[in-house]
């Protein structure tokens, strides 16, 4: 095995091991356990990785443990495991993407972007309803949120103070932990004792997404508006500016960037959001485009629909419900990226 | 200053009379006391804005309760199967703390690991890049989880647990017989456990950071090793961010609903037996797959359920917070 070829003729010093021997072992066992596995005609990639890192840790304590003593094997041995439980912890996004890119693709054409779920029985069809119900509910909670998000934020970074101001900060925090069906079944119970129970409507779903998404468009914007200098609003106000014109007219311009960063993070936190859609706008086949009046669909629960009640033909069904996925992800990374890119572009003056 | 107001006043004036408000000149004015139209209606509406929050998780509270109490005052005979309230929620809350508990259990150590990846060992370079990736992980919508949970995770972990019961079989949790779906209990939780991993990571990564480095470069300078050092000073300065972490993770865990809805297949049976065809549901999920087809009586059971699951993550989030603002107090 590898080890004869990094052993004690390759040391620089005496008593410490060159720096590249973790590197040179996993690539040494690595190669070997290949070899062995395809030997036996199981050539896997999981158990390849497993078996690999399980032997180099084993060979790099006892060489470290040889040459370097034991508290330096003991910090060998802790490094990698830190590192593979890190590769571990990677792994799923990886193996999710690439199974949503492999799956989704089989139905990500032209009729899934421009045809409904309408009268479909079997093959065929699309999700241009669930997109637009997507993004139309996502538009309303949008709306909802950001400006009293905002706003709290302001409050929270100009205005408030003592008891108010903490126990608003302490709330805000808990409410982000809200679980999101519990967020949906608020939004059902507040329109059931209005309007009776049973409604449906895309409103009501854009309600509970904003229980969701308003605690995190007050987290990012505080965060931005707490790193506006002071002596731009002290250098405002020794113009005699009103408070509010500063605001206004310096704090939030300055800090632009940075909230368009933050709404576009919360809505790619939300847009994915299945179960309280589930419970409040209902399921529906066909294009919906009134979130005040009747049932709507959207993407996330589409993907859930299909899945659940895959009809006579259970593939494409499934197909459809990948190419949701598919759609919904790369929703949410291109909000991601734009977001990166936004702050990168524009964000700078704050620093 | 209120006959000040009718005067008509020059912008120097203002500045003056807004400087003898204040407490000296340190720090910014909270409160600038010019009684403006302007500024009072901005002060308010922002205030009002604040005070929204308090107002909204007040009403989640409440409007619950409202729906709730149709269920809570109903016969037994009344509800879903028969049962009593406490009778048809309790498998469920055994369900949910079963599936939150084994999923902290996995998270918490792979979470540390990630945390002091980025803060310690990775190059400073990566450092970002890698939080980012770690990041885009708590960003993938729950049904897509639950869709590879049920088609990629579920079919893979089949081998895993016919071990798991041959081998440990001895132990309650994997008595078996081996489910041949995946669809287990130990699936779901695998896949809460990787939704939460981002979460307790992100709190544990931000106070790791913030280990004092004197205390680094003291114990490093006496001869110990990345390790020792860590486990010196990081570990115990961030201890009560691990807990804290943890905690907001079970929180989440305890609320998610789609992955654990796809994946389980449920029969209301309790059971600490995590690796068979038959499991009992969680709160979330049952209220997801049965909410849609529900009317009458038997949506405010759901909805009763959904207050205990509330009033459950609220503690557990609010204990979380508090740790943690004792922690930043420190």
């Amino acid at each position: 095995m590898s080890v004869s070829a990094v052993g004690g003729a390759t040391l620089t010093r005496r008593g410490v091991l060159p720096s590249w021997t973790p590197y040179a072992v996993v690539l040494g066992v690595a190669a070997c356990v290949a070899a062995l596995l395809a030997a036996a005609g199981n050539l896997k990639i999981v158990p390849l990785i497993a078996v690999t890192l399980v032997v180099s840790a084993a060979v790099i304590y006892v060489m470290s443990r040889v040459v370097e003593g034991s508290r330096r094997a003991t910090d060998r041995l802790v490094t990698l495991s830190i590192t593979t439980a890190f590769g571990l912890a990677v792994a799923p996004l990886i193996s999710v993407l690439y199974q949503v890119f492999k799956r989704g693709l089989a139905r990500f054409d032209s009729a899934f972007f421009t045809e409904s779920a309408r009268g479909v029985i079997g093959a065929g069809g699309g999700a241009s309803h669930a997109i637009w119900g997507t993004l139309i509910i996502t538009g309303c909670a949008t709306v909802i949120s950001v400006p009293i998000g905002i706003m709290a934020a302001i409050y929270l970074t100009e205005y408030g103070r003592g008891r108010l101001r903490r126990s608003i900060t302490f709330f805000v925090d808990v409410m982000t932990g809200i679980p999101s069906i519990v967020a949906g079944l608020f939004a059902y119970a507040l329109f059931a004792l209005f309007l009776g129970p049973g409604t449906r409507m895309g409103i009501i779903g854009a309600v509970a997404l904003s229980v969701l998404m308003i605690p995190i468009v007050i987290r990012a914007s505080e965060e931005v508006l707490k790193i506006v200098p002071t002596h731009l609003r002290e250098a405002s106000y020794a113009l005699g500016t009103p408070k509010w014109r500063t605001i206004t007219k310096v704090v939030l311009p300055t800090a632009l960037a940075g909230l368009v960063t933050g709404v576009m993070i919360a809505v790619a936190r939300i847009i994915g959001e299945t179960a309280p859609l589930l419970v409040t706008t209902g399921v529906i086949d066909s294009t919906n485009t009134n979130p005040f009046s009747g049932r709507m669909q959207n993407l996330a629960v589409y993907a859930f629909g299909e899945y659940r009640n895959p009809g006579v033909q259970r593939d494409a069904a499934f197909d459809r419900a990948w190419a949701a996925a598919l759609t919904l992800i790369l929703i949410v990374m291109v909000l991601f990226l734009a977001a990166r890119l936004v702050y990168r572009r524009f964000g700078t003056e704050i620093r | 200053m209120r006959s000040a107001e009718t005067q008509s006043r020059t912008p120097l004036d203002e500045r003056r009379q807004d400087g003898e408000a204040r407490e000296g000149f340190t720090g910014l004015p909270s409160r600038v006391p010019t009684g403006r139209t302007g500024d009072r209606v901005f002060a308010q509406s922002a205030t009002l804005a604040g005070v929204l929050i308090l107002i909204t998780l007040a009403g989640v509270a409440a409007f619950l309760l409202a729906e709730a109490i149709p269920a809570i005052t109903a016969k037994a005979s009344e509800l879903p199967d028969g049962k009593t309230l406490i009778g048809y929620v309790a498998p469920l809350v055994f369900g949910t703390v079963l599936a939150a508990a084994i999923a902290v259990v996995l998270a918490v150590p792979v979470a540390i690991a990630v945390a002091l990846f980025i803060s310690h060992i990775a190059p400073r370079r990566l450092a970002l890049t890698l939080s980012y990736i770690v990041d885009l992980l708590a960003a993938i919508p729950s049904i897509i989880y639950g869709l590879w949970g049920i088609f990629v995770l579920g079919p893979a972990a089949v081998p895993v647990m016919e071990w798991l019961e041959h081998k440990l079989g001895f132990i309650p949790l994997f008595k078996g017989p081996a489910s041949t779906t995946g669809r287990t209990l130990l699936v779901a939780a695998v896949v809460l456990a990787v939704m939460i991993v981002p979460i307790i990571s992100a709190v544990a990564r931000e106070v790791f950071s913030q280990t004092p480095r004197r205390l680094q470069e003291g114990a490093l300078a006496l001869g110990a090793t990345r390790w020792e050092m860590i486990r010196m000073t990081v570990l115990p300065f961030g201890r009560s961010a691990i807990v804290s972490g943890s905690m907001l993770g079970l929180g989440r865990a305890l609320g998610e609903t789609m992955a654990v809805t796809i994946i389980l297949s449920v029969s209301g049976v309790v059971t600490f037996n995590v690796i068979s065809q038959s499991n009992p549901s969680t709160i979330a999920a049952n209220i997801a797959l049965n909410f849609p087809e529900s009317s009458g009586l038997a949506v405010n059971t759901l909805i009763a359920s959904g207050l205990v699951l509330f009033l459950i993550t609220l503690l557990v989030n609010m204990g979380a917070r508090a740790v943690i603002n004792k922690q930043a107090a420190r």
